[in-house]
């Protein structure tokens, strides 16, 4: 405070009938916030916590198409994240991930600032949702995202077990599976239509929610014995126009990788 | 342009029923028909030919089904009385939970319901495993939506109404009053609030149904 704002004060607390002694306890209060309380409410500031760095922690497991979904949404938004991986193989959740998802105690899981979210279709709209301004995942009409919302459920509760017949099964049950499948691809092969992506012109909610099964085809067909290019063409080329992105090429872990690992877990489950 | 809503359904689904609260709570005017599953009107077929399920909700021509979608689509529509949080995280919450709701709890009193013996008490420890969870949800709150009903309170509703009938007809108590306080106390909230209340299926209808449902189970 300066010798100005002392003396006006000064006057001020006179013409209120503020006692002399009182007047100075005053003064020394106010001269101290000044100097010490005041600065401090900086940091309570818009401008400061803006500046702040986001914590963001990804609790995944490499093959995961689930986890995928959540790297891509990252990518495409440019977000720096903590990738923490979980030894899934040999069941060895991490502490982290039982106290993150005591619920379900599965992968991916998306710590943000401290807090947990869970299942990666909610995850990626959450991520939508927070960084906003950059790549829309979900278009802004209504309509068009109850239509993308839609999709993705049906996908979520389409695709994955079918898909792991493929592989994981034998004989009449992998046969179902295969068939199930197939039939799965080709109602989304027919949603796709002509369009570039699901969304539209852009890549969006449903594409990332499929595309990262695209690095698990090549094990579905060597395994189920099919051509899912002979199926269904036209999604083919839909998962090869998204695999040129760099968010998805960055992210989809090899085909033939994949593939080892859905040998090591069939010797596992004694299928070889 | 006059606003066009109609909503397919069952007298009995509570799927169907999620989507009658919310547009009663929107206070929208809608055309309610109640489709025979066993005989699926042309209508169904067209608005919902990937899964031919009801609820459907069909706006000014548009049709959109699955009913956690279809609440999110009236709650951004219709922006009165909002359902749904616009903080991100409070929403990824919401539909966790109505996710936790419709496939883990739903199941498990299912299971509870359509078994016996050894099987139904396995079946009840997994239920009231899931409902502590619940439970926990509601703690320092009046509806799962804070001081309001909100997303999720619908989406778990018809906890409120179901478990009396599936516990008279199976005589065994799922929600207690000495585990489950805070549910209790939510179902009575929830169920006569007002628009909630009157939306109910005829009990006697609900008893008839599920008491079928059952012994086609067991047979």
């Amino acid at each position: 405070m300066s010798g100005n704002d002392t003396t006006t004060l000064r006057w001020l607390l006179k013409k209120m009938r503020i006692r002399n002694d009182e007047q100075v306890n005053l003064i020394i209060f106010l001269q101290l916030y000044s100097l010490f309380l005041q600065p401090l409410t900086f940091f309570f500031s818009s401008e400061f916590l803006e500046t702040m760095e986001d914590e963001v922690i990804l609790l995944d497991f490499w093959p995961s198409m689930f986890g995928s979904r959540v790297r891509i949404a990252l990518a495409e938004k440019g977000v720096k994240y903590e990738y923490k991986e979980e030894d899934l193989v040999n069941n060895k959740k991490s502490d982290l991930l039982l106290q993150m998802n005591p619920v379900h105690k599965t992968i991916p899981v998306l710590v943000h600032n401290g807090k947990p979210i869970c299942e990666s279709s909610i995850i990626v709209q959450y991520i939508d949702e927070v960084w906003k301004d950059k790549a829309p995942l979900l278009p802004s009409d209504p309509y068009q995202r109850a239509q993308a919302k839609f999709w993705v459920d049906y996908i979520d509760k389409k695709v994955n077990s079918p898909g792991r017949k493929t592989w994981c099964t034998k004989g009449e049950e992998q046969e179902a599976g295969k068939k199930e499948f197939v039939e799965i691809m080709k109602t989304l092969e027919e949603q796709l239509g002509e369009k570039p992506y699901f969304g539209g012109e852009t890549f969006g909610f449903v594409d990332i929610c499929l595309i990262t099964y695209y690095c698990w085809f090549y094990s579905y067909e060597k395994f189920g014995k099919f051509s899912l290019e002979a199926e269904c063409p036209k999604l083919i080329e839909w998962a090869k126009r998204c695999a040129q992105k760099e968010s998805v090429f960055k992210t989809l872990p090899d085909e033939k990788k994949v593939f080892g690992f859905c040998i090591e877990m069939r010797k596992m489950f004694g299928l070889d | 342009m006059a606003e066009e809503v109609k909503l397919l359904k069952t007298w009995s689904s509570l799927f169907g029923l999620r989507i009658v609260w919310a547009l009663k709570l929107k206070g929208i005017q809608f055309d309610s028909i109640d489709e025979d599953l066993t005989n699926k009107s042309p209508l169904l077929l067209q608005y919902n030919p990937v899964y031919k399920k009801v609820p459907v909700l069909v706006h000014n021509g548009k049709s959109i089904s699955e009913s956690l979608v279809i609440i999110e689509y009236i709650d951004e529509t219709w922006k009165q009385n909002p359902l749904l949080s616009q903080d991100p995280y409070e929403k990824a919450m919401a539909r966790f939970w109505a996710k936790f709701g419709d496939d883990k709890v739903l199941s498990s009193i299912w299971s509870v319901f359509i078994n016996q013996g050894k099987e139904q008490e396995e079946a009840l420890q997994v239920a009231m495993e899931n409902l502590k969870l619940l439970e926990e949800n509601l703690k320092g709150k009046k509806f799962f939506g804070g001081e309001k009903i909100g997303f999720l309170d619908l989406a778990l509703g018809w906890l409120a109404n179901l478990i009396c009938v599936l516990e008279e007809l199976s005589d065994i108590k799922i929600i207690d009053k000495e585990r489950f306080p805070l549910l209790l106390g939510w179902m009575q909230e929830f169920s006569q609030a007002p628009l909630i209340n009157e939306s109910w299926p005829p009990r006697e209808k609900l008893l008839t149904k599920f008491q079928i449902m059952r012994e086609n189970q067991s047979l």
